[in-house]
């Protein structure tokens, strides 16, 4: 018998009890279904972690203070460790080959005002080269330059979040708005990046020594020196990273004192091992949102096996006919295997669909990023079709072993 | 033809065993048409699933037209099933939700037939057992008449060597069996079929030419018939 007339019987089969066809291969359709749309946020996650944070600039370092945790010595970690504005000119001076640009930066929340609009904000003082660390585009008005650091220029340039929630409807550039009772003009807008890791459009920038000299008071001194909450470095190439990153450790680890014994008081962050610490974390969230919805399918299996028993024994007449009219034990098991099989698919091509359709949804409205990939649709498909199989062998050897006679004698 | 000797089946049953058959030996020539009689326990079930190779005999030898089957596998068993011997059963068994003409296919089906030539076979046995105009019924839209004759079309289909019958008339009015035994006779003095019916009636038993009474398991008498009612006839005539 060939295998698409397998299937058509399988297929009547099915549809001569159509509900209880459809309630059985409803596990199937919402395990698969599971599987598909937790797999599409799930890499939707890593796509969007990855996306976000090569937006910020390529080949970032991101040096900032702080003692490793779990060094020798604890007590000394209590001490609070700083990086200096210093430490960002000595850099600066001493690292020309590799790097394109290096920025400091120092930042501080701070009541926003405007009007009757008030808002509390992050206040990020930073250098012109900022706008080329982090890719940021002005859509009106320009960004700080080196002549607003070097005279001390009252200007902000605001997040598009910000402007919008000041402003409102009236036009940002050429107003001055207050900051913690400090009137700043605002000279340019920024694109919105949309809501993410680390997103400019909620940040005021200003220039950092307008911020040192006029914002931020006592807050940024320490043994009194001025103090900046990060360095980043954009190097020219990704090879010479590790040199980099060797170098500046050198450099700073001298500036501060420290003997070889010492742990370093600063972390230098390469932006590649953020991408893979990341990574590495939101694949573990995947595979375990897949497991759970594995054991859905793996339920809907043995529903699948549980009726496909119950079927089994009501046509065992018919099974008993089948045999006197000719069929081996093998044409047997291979039709019963069929009619899981396609029970199995038929669930398997539905849940798909409303995995894809659930994973739209998601990404349409915005909630929750989700990439479907053809190796999910692919996984899911298979799963369906060895649960099919698995679950489907042992009614299928039931059926095939029936001895005829007795068979055709059951009432 | 068909030759059984020293046939026995046994079954267990709780600590021992119980013959169904104890020693049954005879031989159906090719165009016979008998009738297997005994009242129920009497083995006569047994014999008919041995003879339609639906199981095997615990000792003795069967041999089909030459063939032993005695010591034949479940694979070898099917298809002797399907190429020599065609069932009808006292219930039908027919396929429901399913038309007349696949039915009949079924067995076609099994033996490998290609789609036009199963159709076209079907087409031409269903009108041996004059259901032309029923082909595409399903059997619930068929009287049990109409069923009994998919059924007997459904075993013609695949020109068996042997027709069995096991009680063809057990589910019909007497109106109807007569018109299925009627129907039996033809096809046996028409194309020299081999029939053999199983029953316990003796009146749908003297429909044939001989007649094997068994009992316990042992055949009681085997004789050839010499009051064959022709079905059709008055039932009235027959009494006497």
């Amino acid at each position: 018998m060939l295998l698409s007339e397998n299937f058509r019987v399988a297929l009547r089969a099915l549809l001569a009890n159509k509900l209880r066809s459809v309630l059985t291969i409803l596990g199937i359709v919402i395990g698969v279904a599971t599987v598909v749309a937790l797999l599409s946020i799930g890499q939707g996650a890593t796509a969007s972690i990855t996306s976000q944070i090569r937006s910020g600039g390529s080949n970032l370092l991101n040096i900032s203070p702080g003692r490793q945790q779990g060094v020798p010595g604890g007590g000394e970690s209590r001490q609070s460790s700083h990086l200096y504005y210093a430490d960002y000119e000595l850099l600066q001076r001493t690292l020309t080959d590799n790097i394109s640009v290096i920025v400091p930066m120092s930042q501080s929340s701070y009541t926003i005002k405007f009007g009757d609009q008030s808002f509390t904000d992050n206040v990020s003082g930073t250098a012109a080269a900022e706008q080329n660390v982090r890719s940021l585009v002005v859509t009106n008005g320009r960004f700080l330059t080196d002549g607003d650091n070097k005279s001390d220029a009252l200007v902000a340039v605001l997040g598009s979040q910000v402007a919008s929630d000041l402003f409102g409807s009236v036009r940002p550039v050429g107003n001055a708005i207050s900051i913690n009772g400090v009137k700043f003009m605002v000279v340019g807008i920024l694109q919105s990046k949309g809501a993410s890791f680390g997103s400019p459009d909620d940040i005021v920038f200003i220039p950092i020594q307008t911020g040192y000299n006029k914002l931020f008071g006592e807050t940024s001194t320490f043994d009194g020196k001025q103090t900046i909450n990060n360095i980043v470095i954009s190097v020219k190439t990704t090879d010479a990273m590790d040199t980099v990153s060797a170098e500046a450790t050198y450099l700073l680890r001298h500036s501060h004192n420290l003997k070889p014994s010492d742990a370093a008081d600063f972390n230098i962050m390469n932006q590649t091992d953020l991408l893979n610490t990341l990574n590495s974390v939101t694949q573990t969230l995947t595979i375990f949102l897949g497991a759970i919805a594995g054991i859905s399918l793996l339920v809907g299996g043995i529903g699948i096996m549980n009726i496909m028993l119950v079927s089994v024994t009501e046509r065992t007449r018919e099974i008993g006919l089948r045999k006197a009219v000719g069929a081996t034990r093998n044409q047997i098991l291979v039709q019963f295997l069929i009619e899981t099989v396609t029970l199995s698919l038929l669930g398997g091509i539905i849940g798909i669909l409303l995995g894809v359709l659930t994973a739209t949804i998601f990404k349409a409205t915005g909630l929750i990023a989700s990439v479907v990939t053809i190796s999910s649709i692919l996984m899911a498909f298979g799963f369906a079709l060895a649960i099919g199989i698995f679950f489907g062998l042992y009614p299928a050897f039931r059926a095939a072993n029936l001895h005829p006679m007795e068979a055709l004698r059951y009432e | 033809m068909i030759h059984v000797e020293s046939l026995t089946k046994t079954f267990p049953m709780g600590d021992g065993e119980v013959y169904a058959l104890n020693g049954t030996t005879f031989t159906i020539d090719q165009g016979e048409m008998v009738a297997i009689m005994g009242p129920s326990g009497s083995g006569k079930s047994t014999l008919m699933s041995i003879i339609g190779c639906l199981d095997v005999p615990s000792s003795g030898t069967y041999s089909l037209d030459g063939v032993a089957i005695e010591n034949m596998d479940d694979t070898q068993l099917a298809e002797i099933r399907g190429r020599k011997i065609g069932f009808v059963f006292q219930q039908f068994n027919l396929l429901s939700r399913t038309s007349a003409l696949e039915n009949v296919m079924l067995p076609l089906t099994y033996a490998g037939a290609r789609g036009a030539e199963r159709h076209e076979r079907a087409l031409k046995v269903l009108e041996r057992v004059g259901l032309s105009d029923r082909t595409h019924h399903t059997p619930s839209e068929l009287s049990g008449g109409q069923q009994q004759r998919v059924a007997i079309a459904r075993a013609l289909v695949n020109e068996p060597a042997i027709l069995l019958a096991d009680e063809p008339t057990g589910a019909l009015d007497s109106k109807t069996g007569v018109e299925i035994m009627d129907l039996f006779q033809r096809l046996h003095s028409e194309n020299g079929q081999t029939v053999i019916l199983v029953t316990h009636d003796p009146y749908i038993a003297r429909h044939t030419d001989r007649i094997i009474q068994l009992s316990d398991g042992k055949i009681l008498s085997d004789e050839v018939n010499h009051h064959k009612i022709l079905a059709g006839t008055p039932r009235a005539e027959e009494v006497v």
